[in-house]
């Protein structure tokens, strides 16, 4: 069976990892770093992924989508409140959002596919085989219209997501791997846009999840907007600037925000520093851990509410958890360890990579489905309450949440007038009484052969698999005929528009092949010049003038060539310099050995 | 909308037996893989969640056995484990791996046990009327009255704090008798397992059963409205 990789997908941060020799890795990129910033630019030579594109988050705003995460499976009035936060524009088509990058729209899925793309095309790099089978983590407290998106998001970048798998759940597998683990466990994943606790319990193999529940809009981000929209009321009360109206500044602030809070995760105090525009001078202020922790301590106490309605699910005094599981760059922050420690009474766990164990979960739940792992298993549960409307507009619930999955429920339905020929079903997801409460996820009308009311019967099957979601399927008792159902998704891309954006993405292939080539040599490029322009200052002594100008020559020659477009000349710059400045390399590497030898006895280097 | 409810698991929709292999029609003698061909059978639907577990029909189940069980049939049947095997099986799996959670869920918790056992026995327990138990019916009046009294007063006043301190002696009372309650349908649980360990087919035996399950009935019915009347309770004063 071809290998199947396993991606934490995650709003700031994605990863791709295997399995080999029995343990999960992560890959690497060319940058010999495993994780690929979740953000994609769209440049005037195409889309570029991850770290190039980060760079264009205060340079080109506008065109640079970060935290895409958070519009999977949503409209537009979702995310209503917090548009402002986003320097690109959305808009809404068919009930999915859509991202506007320059001339044409995107859908939150095709954007994830050009980072699941990134990661694809890292892991063939990196074992030299095709990749096109994967296991993607969402949060567990994802909806069915969510994970529909993120299974779209993979086959919009060529793979056949085999399995969608809950973040916290693929982290314990992470973790039972390494310490075989028995006993009941939380792990509490506090990532950059989401929030999840999960409650397991580990014997012999068998991760049973008892009890999950979560925000899905509650990360690393709500805490950067809390520190930045500090910023600005300062920025705007000590200088009269009020930099909302500046995407480029906004994106500035946003990322300060970040780095003072990550900083703090380690110091006790900070220093800000942002540029002001039309030459304000700077913004500056220190921020101690504990005036960020008054400012964030709401939104940490936010993640509690759902870990005790979890507790109260599995039936279970937080006394009776064996250990707790940190995940998460979130969980980095001391005040969120200390928060789950006094909850939970006793030290969290976070040996393994909080950034890196979600996919390293995922490749071990790849592993299983490959056959590889035969002894463990993840008995998931379902996050939220399945149902159907009913009269007075109230949720009849068919699946319970945390209901172990694969699940099933039937319900039988028949008519109220003669001859009447059709039912409409509402389908529902979530806690609350009242459908309009709920999520709608989808509506369909139930074909019914027209006969005295009461007599038809048709019975509905409801399926969720063991990726969270539902399929429909009926069918009619008399005749025992059963019916196909359209089913039409209410925050989905259908069917058919799914199949026009794989389309599309090898359309735009091309191009993005060609744009990822300039990004790659420009990066080269960039690093040869800073080396040599180190060596330059250290070994000036040691080479002739004249090849010290021409090392000069071709330095410029390669800058210039850099700034262009075309990825084939900076190639030949790259070689022009790496053969003029050979005599430099060799004459440092003498120098380097002779002064070595220098001071030790002769015995010592015969 | 135009619905009404039945219980997945009804056993009188049941429709033929599974007696033949699906792939290599060689006859399977009850276990869920075909002896011959070693593909994995599809659980029948006349196949009763206790059947499902290799248990007998009774009302007292070590949690303990029940669990190993579920574990052992999770990995014969989870979809993980059918990911290269035909469409067919996959889809068996996946069934099989959706029965076995819901026999599980169901088994796991007593009360949901016994519903589903009054349910093969004898019919559907959600007809089960909701009206207060006779003996609880004057008191459960009162409490009403209570409790419209206590929402529309001032909470903070002498007299809402008294109406709340009455309400909350009252939620203690309601509590226990659900205990008790529980304790009768725990003894009704020991009776019924004996009896059917007996295994006896005379007509004393037989209006023994039917005793058992009406008041088993009986008992649960009283036990779900003293539930909601608590539920309300809790809801209201917190």
């Amino acid at each position: 069976m071809a290998r199947i990789v396993g991606i934490d997908l995650g709003t700031t941060n994605s990863l791709v990892a295997y399995m080999e020799n029995g343990r999960p890795r992560v890959i690497p990129g060319r940058n010999e770093r495993a994780i690929v910033p979740s953000v994609v630019a769209m440049t005037d030579n195409g889309l570029i992924v991850g770290d190039a594109a980060k760079e264009h988050l205060t340079r080109n705003p506008e065109r640079t989508v970060y935290s895409v995460k958070r519009f999977m499976g949503k409209g537009l009035a979702d995310v209503q409140g917090e548009l402002a936060y986003f320097p690109y524009s959305l808009t809404e088509q068919g009930g999915v959002i859509r991202i506007k990058l320059g001339e044409k729209t995107y859908s939150p899925p095709q954007i994830s596919a050009m980072i699941l793309k990134e990661l694809k095309q890292r892991a063939e790099a990196h074992l030299g085989e095709s990749i096109t089978k994967a296991v993607i983590t969402v949060p567990a407290y994802f909806n069915d219209s969510q994970r529909q998106a993120t299974k779209d998001a993979g086959m919009i970048a060529g793979l056949e997501v085999l399995r969608i798998i809950n973040e916290p759940t693929a982290a314990s597998l992470a973790y039972g791997l390494q310490e075989k683990t028995q006993g009941t466990i939380a792990v509490y994943d506090f990532g950059g846009g989401t929030f999840d606790i999960s409650i397991l319990k580990l014997k012999n193999g068998i991760f049973e999840v008892l009890a999950t529940n979560g925000d899905t809009h509650l990360g690393g981000d709500d805490i950067d907007r809390r520190i930045a929209d500090l910023f600005l009321t300062e920025i705007r009360s000590r200088h009269g600037v009020d930099l909302s109206s500046h995407p480029d500044h906004m994106q500035t602030i946003r990322l300060e925000a970040e780095r003072a809070k990550i900083g703090l995760s380690d110091a006790l105090k900070i220093q800000v520093s942002i540029e002001l525009p039309d030459n304000k001078g700077h913004f500056t202020r220190e921020l101690t851990r504990d005036q960020l922790e008054s400012l964030i301590m709401e939104i940490i106490e936010r993640t509690l509410t759902p870990c005790r309605m979890a507790l109260k699910d599995a039936g279970l005094s937080p006394d009776a958890i064996d250990e707790v599981v940190l995940v998460g760059g979130s969980t980095r922050m001391p005040i969120v360890r200390q928060r789950v420690q006094e909850l939970f009474g006793k030290t969290p766990h976070c040996e393994i990579n909080p950034d890196e164990v979600v996919a390293l979960g995922a490749a071990v739940q790849a592993d299983i489905l490959s056959g590889g792992t035969t002894d463990m298993l993840l008995l998931d549960v379902t996050p939220l309450s399945l149902g159907i409307e009913t009269m007075g507009g109230v949720m009849s619930s068919l699946i319970r949440r945390n209901t172990t999955i694969p699940a099933s429920a039937k319900e039988m339905f028949t008519t109220y007038v003669d001859g009447q020929t059709g039912v409409d079903i509402h389908i529902l997801q979530g806690e609350r009484e009242l459908a309009k409460d709920n999520r709608s996820l989808a509506k369909f009308r139930l074909k019914v052969p027209p006969l005295p009311a009461g007599v038809p019967r048709i019975e509905v099957t409801f399926l969720i698999d063991a990726n969270g979601i539902l399929s429909v399927k009926a069918s009619d008792m008399r005749t025992g005929l059963s019916q196909s159902i359209e089913v039409k998704p209410s925050y989905g891309l259908s069917d058919h528009e799914v199949e026009q954006m794989i389309e599309d993405s090898f359309k735009f292939a091309k191009d993005d092949v060609n744009a990822r080539k300039l990004i790659e040599t420009r990066l080269d490029a960039g690093a040869l010049i800073t080396t040599t322009e180190k060596s330059l200052g250290d070994g000036l002594h040691l080479i002739a003038e004249e090849d010290v100008a021409a090392i000069r020559a071709a330095l410029s020659a390669l800058a210039t060539a850099q700034e262009g477009n075309d990825p084939r000349a900076i190639r030949a710059r790259i070689a022009d310099l790496e053969q003029s400045a050979q005599r430099l390399t060799v004459a440092m590497l003498n120098d380097s050995l002779k002064r070595g030898l220098q001071g030790k006895k002769v015995s010592d280097i015969t | 909308m135009d619905h009404q409810h039945t219980h997945s698991s009804n056993p009188r929709e049941l429709q033929m037996a599974r007696s033949m292999c699906w792939h290599c029609q060689s006859e399977v003698s009850g276990e869920y893989f075909c002896d011959r061909c070693v593909k994995v059978q599809p659980v029948s639907k006349e196949t009763d969640y206790f059947t499902c577990f290799g248990f007998p029909r009774r009302l007292t189940i070590d949690p303990g056995k029940l669990e190993a069980k579920f574990y052992e049939l999770s990995r014969a049947f989870h979809p993980d484990f059918y990911q290269n095997k035909s469409e067919t099986e996959q889809s068996i799996s996946f069934g099989n791996a959706a029965t076995l959670n819901s026999a599980y869920r169901t088994l796991r918790d007593p009360i949901q046990r016994v519903e589903y056992l009054l349910d093969l026995e004898a019919g559907s327990v959600k007809e089960i009327r909701n009206s207060p138990p006779a003996d609880l019916f004057e008191e459960i009046l009162e409490l009403q009255d209570t409790l419209d009294e206590y929402r529309a007063s001032d909470r903070a006043s002498d007299a809402g704090q008294q109406l709340r301190t009455t309400l909350q002696a009252e939620q203690q009372t309601l509590e226990e008798r659900k205990r008790d309650m529980e304790t009768q349908l725990q003894q009704l649980f020991t009776d019924w397992d004996l009896l059917q360990d007996r295994g006896e087919a005379t007509s004393q035996a037989r209006s023994e059963r039917d005793r058992l399950l009406k008041q088993m009935r009986e008992t649960l019915s009283n036990r779900t409205y003293v539930k909601s009347i608590i539920n309300d309770l809790v809801a209201t004063i917190g």
